[in-house]
């Protein structure tokens, strides 16, 4: 046969090879079906252990209670044990290295996201003591009075 | 007819093996069923949320935001909570400011002010990402960045994700977003870096009030697993055939 005849045929198979040889290259090794679905595990099998070592930043009030065993002791016994040490102190990262200090939210704000008064039928909401915060000493701390680990109104100096 | 000796052996072996096959052999099986007999070992996990305990606190979607490391102030978010007020003329007043991040301190929707005697009924519905059993936001992804896990959670590849944002359009729930940060897509993965070890979700662990709860599915016993078993639980979205793997306790019909 014709050499000009067969040059595009060579042609496009060097595209081919080419093609193979950068995806060969290009694409891991553990890349493919891990599973029993090529259309849902279909997937590069590293991928799954890069989440699983994403860091923890809310360690659990479990970790909290090994040094801070007063405060820990103080909490359960009030109304607010339901609460984690967290979501007021902040996440616990890597502390006491890092960060040493946590930053605690004193904020107004904090207080309100439960005891804002919200009348609502049918949810939790509405059973939770709450204040109008537009009338109950508006503009203050709460802390300034309401002692968070203990907030018995009757234990209130 | 000749029956040489050869094929009388041949067929009369056939119909040996034939006739003592059951029946059941012959049946189709669901791919649960499928699976049930081959004895998969793997956990599943599943969510169970009780929007009768929800308060709209928000410290879930703010402990998720800060555990997975979402831009704290930009408006996107793995988790949120919505807040829904039923008036008397029967108009349901919807709204999330912020994703419910720093709670619902503000009778106030959107601007409007609703008089507490008008409401027949208030709600709190937190959302997050279904882990769908058959999820449409997979299927899409036309380079396999996005997948299900062997422990049934949806996750996404941030090394291989080109941001086509297909997988974004094709979620029913509006569960997936651009991250701002990384040019991918985002979504919940149930905390995998904490359910693999042992640990509960972020947003799990933040809740006071126990609304929302994570569990594996193929454990009989799990509490999650229980109530849902035992407990009147719906999905969102059933008619999408995607088998969502969230469950909530009294969901009403305005949630969408």
């Amino acid at each position: 046969m014709k050499n000009h005849v067969l040059r595009p045929l060579f042609a496009a198979m060097a595209l081919v090879a080419l093609i193979l040889t950068a995806r060969a290259l290009m694409v891991p090794s553990d890349f493919g079906v891990h599973g029993k679905s090529f259309t849902y595990n279909f997937y590069r099998a590293g991928a799954v252990s890069d989440w699983k070592n994403f860091p923890v930043s809310y360690k659990g009030g479990g970790s909290c209670v090994e040094c801070h065993d007063e405060n820990a002791e103080s909490l359960a016994a009030s109304r607010h044990q339901i609460i984690q040490c967290e979501n007021c102190h902040g996440p616990a990262r890597n502390h006491p290295e890092d960060p040493e200090t946590l930053t605690i939210n004193r904020s107004r704000d904090l207080c309100l996201r439960c005891h804002a008064d919200l009348p609502y039928p049918g949810s939790l909401r509405s059973e939770l003591p709450a204040i109008d915060p537009g009338e109950h000493n508006p503009g203050e701390a709460c802390v300034e009075c309401h002692n968070p680990h203990n907030p018995n109104l009757e234990d209130m100096e | 007819m000749k029956c040489s000796r050869r094929s009388f052996l041949k067929k009369g072996l056939g119909s040996a093996i034939a006739a003592s096959l059951p029946l059941s052999s012959f049946k189709f099986l669901s791919p649960a069923e499928a699976r049930a007999a081959v004895g998969d070992p793997a956990v599943r996990w599943g969510f169970l949320i009780n929007t009768y305990k929800c308060t709209g606190c928000g410290f879930c979607v703010k402990a998720c935001k800060k555990e997975n490391k979402v831009p704290y102030d930009l408006p996107v978010t793995r988790t949120w909570v919505e807040r829904y007020v039923v008036t008397r003329d029967g108009e349901a007043h919807i709204d999330s400011p912020a994703g419910g991040r720093d709670g619902y301190t503000d009778p106030k929707i959107e601007g409007k002010e609703i008089a507490a005697e008008e409401i027949t009924k208030a709600f709190f519905v937190p959302k997050l990402c279904n882990q769908c059993q058959n999820p449409a936001c997979v299927q899409v992804c036309p380079v396999g960045a996005t997948f299900q896990t062997e422990d049934g959670v949806v996750l996404v590849d941030r090394t291989w994700c080109i941001g086509c944002g297909y997988c974004i359009m094709a979620c029913p729930y509006g569960v997936r977003f651009f991250h701002p940060v990384y040019k991918v897509a985002e979504k919940c993965t149930f905390c995998y870096h904490r359910i693999t070890k042992g640990m509960k979700s972020a947003c799990v662990q933040a809740c006071p009030f126990g609304a929302r709860q994570i569990g594996d599915l193929k454990d009989p016993d799990d509490p999650v697993t229980r109530a849902i078993l035992t407990q009147r639980v719906a999905v969102l979205k059933d008619e999408y055939g995607t088998k969502p793997q969230v469950f909530y306790i009294g969901l009403d019909e305005n949630v969408r």
